[in-house]
């Protein structure tokens, strides 16, 4: 791999609080952090466009009122609101006393293709998928998921926090070609941009459905595609951790070859940006009640180098004991250097770097408020 | 009238806590709101027109849940953000 010159790396970091930028230096050695950028407000993903210089957007809302998307188009120095944000189309109550749906998260982002610049989507709780064509200022339902007639079935199943919809992928060789994920529904993949869409969870398990055949009711917690070959893609799901080479339609839970004790449970699942066979985890406790915490209060990420026939556990520069970290599925990511560096942000409000993909590991920031999402912005 | 706005949504009106309204019904307080202060509605009323979870409105001293209440020129319309949160 040919190193890149880089100006600098940027961490976006999203929290329960407010948002935060982490800059490194070239050798990204020394960090800077910004002051917080709407402090108290619900962040839950912070992106940067790579598309067109400046735009940036945030999914956010309060405690106390709606959920929104604020937007900046000269890279953070002011933000504005959506004029109109992601919201379900407007229906009338029926006779029985149901009512429309309403959207209470804006939880995810996902920058259109490259073709389409100013096309972002969002993914919501309860689920749905919204398309912006103008930077995020103005928000529309994508009506081919939000009202298929599928829709109540896919979407039946949900977290204690509610359905999550996210890891909206678009195909960087086709912008019709789609992938979604639902928390609890499963993997859908669209070839029509959105129109139509299908299942894509066979081989995935799921240990509260009997019927190991069914098609969706899944719980994917984060699907990413290999972004120099996107026909594999990678999954860390709530029952262990897949990957699948398209068009096959079957997912192989590679997780199987962690070790005992470590388990495959996990939120995050990244990619390295040009070797198709290395992914990184970060493991969490699934076990009796789910603590989702370091399996033995021993954190560690684990890598593949070979589309997960084994696995390597990096832990140098980490708590070596008595460390309970939870690492949520959007805060965990990768920039694009040589080597390539890796990053996560815990619930305790920690961000850990490695700048050698992961053999070694700083705390870079800390005493956030509970990091939310991670996403990179290199210039 | 008279609309109070809580510390959450003055970002919307300049830090004002108070601002002048029109309307004959809370509904139309809430629009004339949102013309003088583009997006404040959506963060209290969602897109089927139910008052959010922790958004409370007062006329006067009477707390309603309806937003077709009628309101006089004479009123004060509070805008409450329940507590929430921590």
């Amino acid at each position: 791999m040919t190193a890149t010159k880089v100006k600098n790396v940027n961490v976006l970091v999203g929290t329960r609080k407010g948002a935060f930028v982490l800059t490194s230096d070239t050798g990204r050695k020394k960090w800077e952090q910004s002051d917080p950028i709407f402090l108290g407000h619900i962040i839950h993903h912070f992106a940067a466009d790579t598309r067109t210089a400046g735009v940036m957007l945030m999914a956010a809302k309060t405690g106390h009122l709606g959920p929104t998307v604020f937007r900046s188009t000269d890279g953070g120095t002011t933000w504005t609101e959506a004029s109109k944000p992601p919201a379900f189309a407007k229906v009338e109550e029926t006779p029985d006393g149901k009512k429309g749906r309403v959207v209470e998260r804006v939880f995810w982002l996902t920058q259109g293709h490259d073709s389409q610049p100013g096309v972002w989507y969002a993914g919501t709780s309860p689920a749905g998928v919204f398309i912006s064509k103008d930077d995020g200022d103005t928000w529309e339902p994508v009506a081919g998921f939000n009202d298929n007639p599928m829709y109540e079935q896919w979407t039946e199943g949900a977290t204690p926090d509610g359905v999550f919809l996210h890891s909206i992928l678009v195909d960087p060789r086709d912008s019709n070609h789609m992938y979604l994920g639902i928390s609890i529904g499963g993997c859908f993949e669209s070839t029509d941009a959105g129109a139509s869409w299908k299942p894509l969870n066979k081989g995935i398990e799921a240990e509260w459905i009997p019927d190991p055949t069914v098609e969706f009711g899944h719980d994917p917690h984060c699907i990413v595609y290999h972004p120099a070959s996107p026909d594999r893609l990678y999954q860390q799901n709530h029952c262990g951790i897949y990957k699948i080479d398209r068009p096959s339609d079957q997912w192989i839970r590679i997780g199987r070859n962690m070790p005992e004790g470590v388990g495959d449970i996990g939120f995050p699942i990244v990619v390295h940006p040009t070797n198709v066979d290395t992914a990184w985890v970060f493991p969490m406790d699934g076990t009796e009640v789910w603590p989702r915490t370091s399996p033995e209060g021993k954190p560690a990420a684990y890598v593949t180098t070979n589309g997960g026939d084994t696995w390597k556990r990096q832990d140098k520069g980490l708590p070596h004991k008595q460390a309970y970290l939870t690492v949520k599925r959007q805060a965990m990511t990768t920039d694009k250097q040589n080597p390539v560096g890796l990053y996560f942000g815990t619930t305790g409000g920690e961000v850990w770097a490695s700048a050698d993909e992961g053999e070694t590991w700083e705390c870079i920031a800390r005493h956030l408020p509970e990091v939310y999402s991670l996403t990179v912005q290199e210039s | 009238m008279k609309v109070r706005i809580p510390s959450p949504l003055r970002s919307y009106t300049k830090q004002q806590s108070e601002v002048a309204g029109s309307g004959s019904s809370l509904w139309e307080v809430l629009a004339d709101l949102d013309k003088n202060y583009p997006g404040i509605r959506f963060r209290m009323i969602d897109e089927q027109d139910g008052i959010r979870q922790h958004i409370k409105f007062f006329v006067n001293n009477e707390e309603t849940e309806k937003l077709d209440q009628p309101v006089a020129e004479t009123d004060t319309v509070h805008i409450i953000c329940a507590l929430s949160g921590g």
